[in-house]
């Protein structure tokens, strides 16, 4: 199959599954088999269409012509195939996981919630494969307001709290800076189609910092503090939610768009000439401890797992800033090696809420013996995370190092070193609080609602995920094979 | 006169009247509506207004190719007689004045009832075809008094049509009687001023006037014409600090009353701005250059910012839109004063844009008042959930005029950015920045009522919405998203109505059929010349600045090739 059918068939594949969610409403089961047959199917496309990428040579694939240099196109490059595959495969078992999570937590309009969770992953594809700044920002747009719905979706007073912060934040940055940075590198560039190795390096240095700047904070899914409270806020949503779009699709995204300006807009060269990448990579930094310390502080899980999230996140942006070959290689493997690890994470979180309603890490203490799969892929991702070898987390963080050594930023070193301790605060007792607490009686633990605990479709794809993490530690030298050609550039 | 004006079309005879047929129909037709009662009355002026909007496309198309169709009224030949002259300006012009006149029916015709009792809606449907005809006549003639005469008959049929509005808003009054005395003074500076061109040259066509200031050059005679013309017209486009008469009159006609002005009056105004400073001072680039930089453009930025946060701080509705409507004056002024090929077109297409954005806007709040009574912002709180439908449309009207992709709004404005990037003219921009993030936050305020608060007065007592009124706003709406993913077409009709602006008082420039601009050989003399103080400026003593210095010289070639120069490389010999 050619590229372009591969490409059309991968992206209509959540828009069917969504469509499947609407008019099946009413026959639950076959609804749930169905999208996730969809999903399964789309992921397939999804590798297929991976395998054509390196051979297709950014080709361009243009869907709409609006007027001159404004066009809607999609363009095929190693990073966007990376990038689908995480957020078409994850897709795969969060459905799983959310036809679990959702009976097993009695909530309600399943059907509306899997019609927003598919067509969110069709936006997710969208800005995985744009091939200029305005469709990407379409992409960009139509993401959030996707999610909008899922965050929303218990339609108690906080849940609608929370997503408002949540549309205000990131609707209010987009349409603020991003638009803006867009626009002004439309109208001077003339065009803002994607190259790799960018477009903007005969702008002055004023007009680059300026716009880099608008850039970073702008592309507010990344996170970058401050522009994060959004993320914690978006917690109120059901757990799928939370492991799909706010571990992998939608933050992912917007770290994804990070690295994409970076290489495809300014392009290592000129970053390095442009003094805001260096400012942007100190406020990356910041971030990255500030959000670990106030992890630590946090004792409902979810809320410590998202600003966990916050601070992995701006490992990415600080490697897109630093911008040397390993930098960006750590970078591009920390989308997935973090999404991976995290939304292991999320699900475990998620099935100990369904099985014993607890939300907090203080109320875990002993719960590990009763759950033992659920604590010990949650362990497992937890090592991810940090960064321990043979576990898949330990390449991106090796080789974020090696890039700030590269680069000759010794405070990177240290700031990459300090927040692997944190991780190892904040991450490592939840699961051995509850595995190995000395002294502990499993009958203090909290019980479980229902004999046998939570749902298996619960159990079952965190497990995987946190094998994933285990398999992904001998497949990196693949993946950065695979990404050479993106992160060659910049040597 | 000039040699691609043709006088006669070939074909149907019908055709050969087509230019006066679109402006006197509806005047003759205005009489007659009176004997008749309100569905009677109502039918009659829509198929007027519908026959005219006919006339005004076949014409209109007819000018696809470049050529100018010259109507000689009552076969008496210009400069002596009334000359109808329609190019692929002002054609462009009478179609969207007569489509918007023909939306304008259409939405408001079954709901007109609910601010204006039934025995004066002849009365009201006459007032409203004496508007339509005068705007109408106002695009179409090529004589510079006779511009005049239909200025002021739209304006006293608009004053009747604003003061209908009084049965349901007794502030209409007030806001009548001041558009009343601001629009008289505003025309009659325009008459003032054609009477000095006149002195001057002796000839009221106006490209006759052009032609014969040529030799005369600039004058203070032809210096005090055009400060009275600017004067005029700019109170007519409400330009700021002329535009006071603009909120009032908006917020208390009736809904399809301001619809129409919305859509149509400030841009024909704005029409007849361009065609005299264009064309008819064409023989004087100092004395424009000196007009747009110093007089348009810092007053197109007043506008915008001005315009914008007095919509930010206004709390009713229809005013709101109405300042925001000052604003997007600005935008047009401003891509105007530029001067060049990329600016006017800019402004034209963000023209064409706008009178979508708002007829849409101003539609979704005549539902909204129609349905449950809406007026300010408070009364939104709940809409979201109680007319989705409704709202979404207007939101979509609302991410037009701020620019989102996909809009019209936004390709338009980012042409304009582009142009004003290209003449690096650095107030320009932050001025549009700054006019966008207001609009924003003007939104965000809608959005915020409509969606995120509860109504507290619980459901409210509602009125079903006539289809028709529906299916014209949705129409309409989707145009706003049509223009923004299909925009060739109206760039196309931007560039065709700017190369007739460009070709000044000199032989018609030629548009080839693919909607590129071939500039004769004196207009990119004359693009340099106004890029490089040219020997002119010597005689006018342009104060030697440094803003102004700057301005000159980031418009000179090499740091962006401007789009003007770059077209006529591609466009074959």
């Amino acid at each position: 199959m050619n590229l372009p059918l591969l490409f059309t068939l991968t992206i209509s594949g959540p828009i069917l599954a969504g469509l499947v969610a609407l008019v099946l409403a009413k026959l639950p089961y076959w609804r749930d088999t169905l999208i996730v047959l969809i999903a399964i199917v789309t992921s397939i496309f999804a590798w297929k269409l991976s395998f054509l990428v390196p051979d297709a040579n950014f080709d361009k694939l243009a869907l709409l012509q609006i007027a001159d240099g404004l066009e809607i196109a999609f363009h095929f490059e190693p990073l966007g195939a990376v990038f689908g595959i995480i957020a078409t495969n994850l897709w795969v078992l969060t459905s799983l996981y959310a036809i679990g999570y959702m009976r097993g937590a009695k909530e309600k309009n399943h059907a509306r919630f899997f019609f927003f969770l598919s067509m969110s992953i069709f936006a997710a594809v969208g800005i995985a494969f744009s091939a200029n700044l305005l469709t990407l920002f379409v992409f960009y747009e139509i993401l959030t307001f996707l999610t909008y719905p899922l965050v929303a979706h218990k339609g108690t007073k906080e849940a609608q709290r929370g997503a408002r912060i949540y549309l205000t934040l990131l609707v209010g940055t987009s349409v603020g800076l991003l638009l803006p940075a867009i626009a002004w590198t439309h109208f001077s560039a003339g065009n803002s189609e994607f190259i790799l190795g960018g477009f903007v390096g005969e702008f002055p240095v004023w007009q680059r910092n300026i716009l880099l700047l608008l850039f970073a904070f702008g592309i507010g899914k990344a996170a970058l503090m401050p522009i994060h409270p959004w993320l914690p806020n978006a917690m109120v949503a059901p757990t799928p939610v939370s492991a799909l779009l706010h571990a992998v699709a939608v933050v992912k995204a917007g770290v994804f768009s990070i690295l994409k300006v970076s290489l495809f807009v300014f392009g290592p060269e000129t970053l390095h000439a442009t003094p805001a990448a260096t400012w942007i990579a100190m406020i990356a930094a910041g971030s990255i401890l500030l959000a670990s310390l106030i992890a630590w502080s946090k004792d409902d899980l979810k809320a410590r797992l998202a600003y966990s999230t916050v601070s992995q996140l701006s490992y990415i942006t600080l490697g897109a800033m630093i911008a040397t070959p390993f930098a960006l290689l750590g970078a591009a493997l920390q989308i997935v090696m973090h999404a991976v690890a995290k939304i292991t994470l999320f699900m475990g979180a998620g099935a100990i809420y369904v099985s014993t309603g607890a939300k907090k890490v203080s109320q875990l203490t002993g719960l590990g013996r009763k759950m033992p799969w659920i604590f010990g892929s949650f362990m497992v991702a937890s090592f991810s995370l940090i960064g321990i070898p043979i576990m898949a987390g330990a390449w991106s963080k090796l080789y974020l190092l090696k890039g700030g050594i590269e680069a000759g930023l010794w405070w990177s070193f240290v700031v990459l070193l300090l927040s692997s301790l944190l991780n190892i605060a904040y991450l490592l007792p939840i699961s051995a609080r509850a595995l190995f607490a000395p002294g502990v009686d499993a009958r203090n633990a909290p019980a479980f609602k229902q004999e046998g605990g939570g749902p298996f479709l619960t159990v079952f794809p965190p497990v995987m995920t946190a094998s994933l993490t285990l398999v992904l530690f001998f497949f990196a030298p693949q993946i950065a094979d695979y990404l050479r050609p993106i992160w060659e550039t910049a040597s | 006169m000039i040699d691609p004006v043709v006088t006669s079309i070939p074909g149907n005879p019908l055709l050969q009247h087509a230019a006066i047929l679109s402006v006197v129909l509806p005047m003759v037709v205005a009489p007659l509506v009176l004997a008749f009662r309100a569905a009677g009355a109502y039918l009659l002026s829509l198929i007027a207004v519908l026959l005219s909007f006919c006339f005004a496309v076949s014409i209109y198309i007819f000018t696809f190719d470049g050529s100018i169709f010259s109507y000689h009224l009552g076969g008496w030949a210009p400069p002596l007689g009334i000359e109808y002259r329609i190019d692929s300006l002002n054609g462009l012009m009478m179609s969207l004045v007569s489509f918007m006149g023909v939306a304008a029916l259409l939405f408001g015709g079954p709901t007109l009832k609910s601010c204006l009792s039934p025995s004066k809606h002849a009365a009201f449907y006459a007032s409203f075809l004496l508007a339509f005809t005068g705007l109408m006549g106002v695009c179409a003639t090529g004589d510079a008094f006779n511009i005049f005469v239909f200025l002021e008959i739209s304006s006293l049929a608009t004053y009747a049509l604003i003061a209908f509005g009084a049965e349901s808003d007794r502030k209409a009054l007030p806001a009548t009687f001041n558009y009343l005395v601001m629009g008289t003074i505003g025309a009659t500076f325009f008459v003032i001023g054609v009477g000095f061109l006149y002195m001057a040259t002796g000839s009221l066509n106006i490209a006759d006037i052009a032609l014969k200031l040529e030799p005369i050059g600039d004058t203070r005679l032809v210096r005090v014409g055009l400060a009275f013309i600017l004067v005029g017209l700019g109170l007519k486009t409400a330009m700021f600090p002329l535009h006071q008469w603009l909120p009032g009159a908006y917020a208390t006609a009736p809904n399809m009353v301001t619809i129409f002005l919305a859509a149509t009056a400030t841009k024909v105004a704005f029409y007849v701005f361009l065609r005299f400073l264009f064309i008819v001072f064409d023989a004087s680039p100092s004395l424009l250059e000196t007009t747009f930089t110093y007089a348009v453009a810092p007053l197109a930025i007043l506008g915008m910012l001005i315009g914008s946060a007095r919509a930010v701080a206004e709390t009713e509705l229809k005013r709101l839109f109405a300042y925001s409507s000052v604003a997007q004056v600005g935008y047009f002024l401003l891509g105007a004063s530029l001067g060049t090929a990329a600016g006017l077109s800019a402004a034209i297409w963000h023209l064409i844009n706008h009178a979508f954005m708002k007829s849409a806007l101003f539609m979704a709040l005549g539902l909204m008042a129609w349905h449950v009574g809406v007026r300010s912002l408070s009364d939104l709180k709940g809409l979201g959930r109680q007319m989705p439908l409704t709202m979404a449309g207007m939101l979509i009207a609302g991410f037009s005029l701020f620019g989102l992709p996909l809009t019209a709004g936004f390709v338009s404005k980012l042409a304009l950015l582009k142009a004003l990037w290209a003449s690096g003219y650095w107030p320009g921009i932050a001025a549009v920045a700054i006019s966008s993030v207001l609009a924003f936050v003007y939104l965000g305020k809608i959005v915020e009522a409509a969606y995120f608060k509860t109504s507290p007065l619980g459901e409210r007592p509602v009125q079903r919405i006539p289809l028709m009124a529906a299916a014209i706003f949705w129409s309409i709406v989707g145009c706003n998203i049509l223009f923004g993913l299909y925009a060739r077409p109206v760039e196309k009709a931007a560039n065709m109505a700017t190369a007739i602006l460009l070709q000044g008082n000199k032989a018609p420039t030629h548009v080839n059929p693919s909607g590129e601009l071939i500039i004769h050989d004196h207009l990119i003399d004359k693009l340099e010349q106004s890029a490089q103080p040219s020997a002119q400026d010597a005689v006018l003593e342009v104060p030697d600045d440094g803003e102004s210095e700057q301005y000159l010289d980031e418009q000179q070639p090499g740091q962006d090739p401007a789009p003007t120069e770059s077209e006529t490389e591609e466009a074959p010999e």
